[in-house]
């Protein structure tokens, strides 16, 4: 700059120092996005969405229960004390994988869990449950996957948490696993239980 | 999906295709299981209701097969929400309508178009800014450069003058 005559012959084999600095700043940027997507791609929760429900109240439904389909039984009769509502169906292999997990949690009685048999035969539910036993207190049948849209579901195993009031606290997509449980599930139900 | 119907027509590429196939179904679906059963395809009462309703599935996302749009995806979850999309067009819902419906309940990541909001300025824009960037990084070499060779010129005098016009 100060003196063109010598300087500028040279001058057009460098880049400048700030195009220099932006460029590796980005390609560091890339890095970075690239180190994070390596990170995450062992984690199975990768492609799973926030649940939009989270914070506001439970679905309003009406489902007959499977076990005595005459009855029916609705959002606003499971009310007054917190629930786990988990999304199952006999079809589901994950369902199988999770069920010891969440039978060991039902069996804690700390909370009720509420079956949600999603699209499923009646038939087929039954002897599944009669199969690997039963760890609900009740279980709904959604033949038709009626509500299933309603609570936001993608496919099953889904495992909600619903405070005394009726409004979604937690969800969790996927199987449920004893680290789920222990460090997501059982936290979230503590808070839920000290705000009542 | 037509490679498996004419396995010998396509000859080796067949079974090929039919492992591309069997990837991406088993992408579909890691996590999540989904209902099994074929119901009947949808039924349309006019070609003006089908072309609103392909319009409308093909911005909304299948929320089991994420890169797939409502349109295309042949989950079982998203053959419900295209049922529930053509009763809710039924019903007399605007489009704005229905999107709101399912972005209530599965959140906003089920449009394909997101939203024009504070938090996704950057998706909306953040392309567009690198690409200025960069044009402005350019623009900036450009006339270093130039303004080198015109010193430079001007400093041998080797060059004719109607070769540092541009």
């Amino acid at each position: 700059m100060t003196d063109p005559h010598h300087q500028a012959p040279r001058k057009p084999q460098g880049l400048p120092a700030i195009a220099v600095a932006m460029g590796a700043l980005f390609f560091a940027g890339l890095v970075g996005l690239m180190l994070y997507g390596v990170v995450r791609s062992g984690d199975a929760d990768r492609d799973v969405l926030p649940s939009a429900l989270i914070g506001k109240p439970a679905p309003d439904f009406v489902l007959p229960l499977l076990h005595y389909p005459s009855v029916e039984v609705g959002a606003a009769q499971l009310r007054g004390a917190p629930y786990v509502l988990n999304v199952w169906g006999s079809w589901c292999v994950e369902c199988r994988v999770e069920h010891p997990v969440l039978t060991a949690f039902a069996q804690t009685k700390r909370v009720r869990v509420v079956g949600y048999n999603w699209k499923d035969e009646p038939e087929d539910a039954l002897r599944w449950l009669e199969r690997y036993g039963n760890p609900f207190f009740v279980v709904l049948a959604d033949k038709e996957g009626r509500y299933a849209l309603d609570w936001g579901v993608a496919g099953a195993p889904e495992t909600f948490l619903v405070d005394g009031s009726g409004i979604v606290r937690w969800k969790h997509t996927g199987p449920l696993t004893e680290q789920v449980v222990q460090e997501r599930l059982l936290p979230a139900l503590e808070q839920v239980e000290q705000a009542r | 999906m037509s490679a498996s119907v004419l396995p010998v027509a396509t000859g080796l590429l067949a079974p090929a295709r039919a492992w591309l196939a069997l990837a991406l179904l088993a992408l579909c679906f890691t996590a999540q299981a989904q209902p099994a059963g074929n119901p009947a395809p949808l039924q349309f009462n006019d070609a003006a209701e089908e072309t609103r309703f392909r319009a409308l599935a093909a911005e909304l996302r299948c929320v089991l097969c994420q890169n797939q749009s409502l349109a295309d995806s042949h989950a079982q979850i998203a053959q419900d929400m295209r049922r529930e999309v053509l009763e809710l067009m039924r019903q007399g819902r605007s489009d704005a309508q229905i999107k709101q419906f399912l972005v209530d309940r599965y959140g906003e990541f089920v449009l394909y178009r997101p939203l024009l909001e504070r938090h996704t300025l950057l998706l909306w824009f953040g392309p567009a800014g690198v690409l200025l960037v960069g044009a402005a990084v350019v623009w900036r070499i450009v006339r270093r450069r130039a303004a080198g060779a015109a010193h430079d010129n001007a400093g041998t005098g080797a060059a004719s003058e109607g070769e540092q016009e541009w």
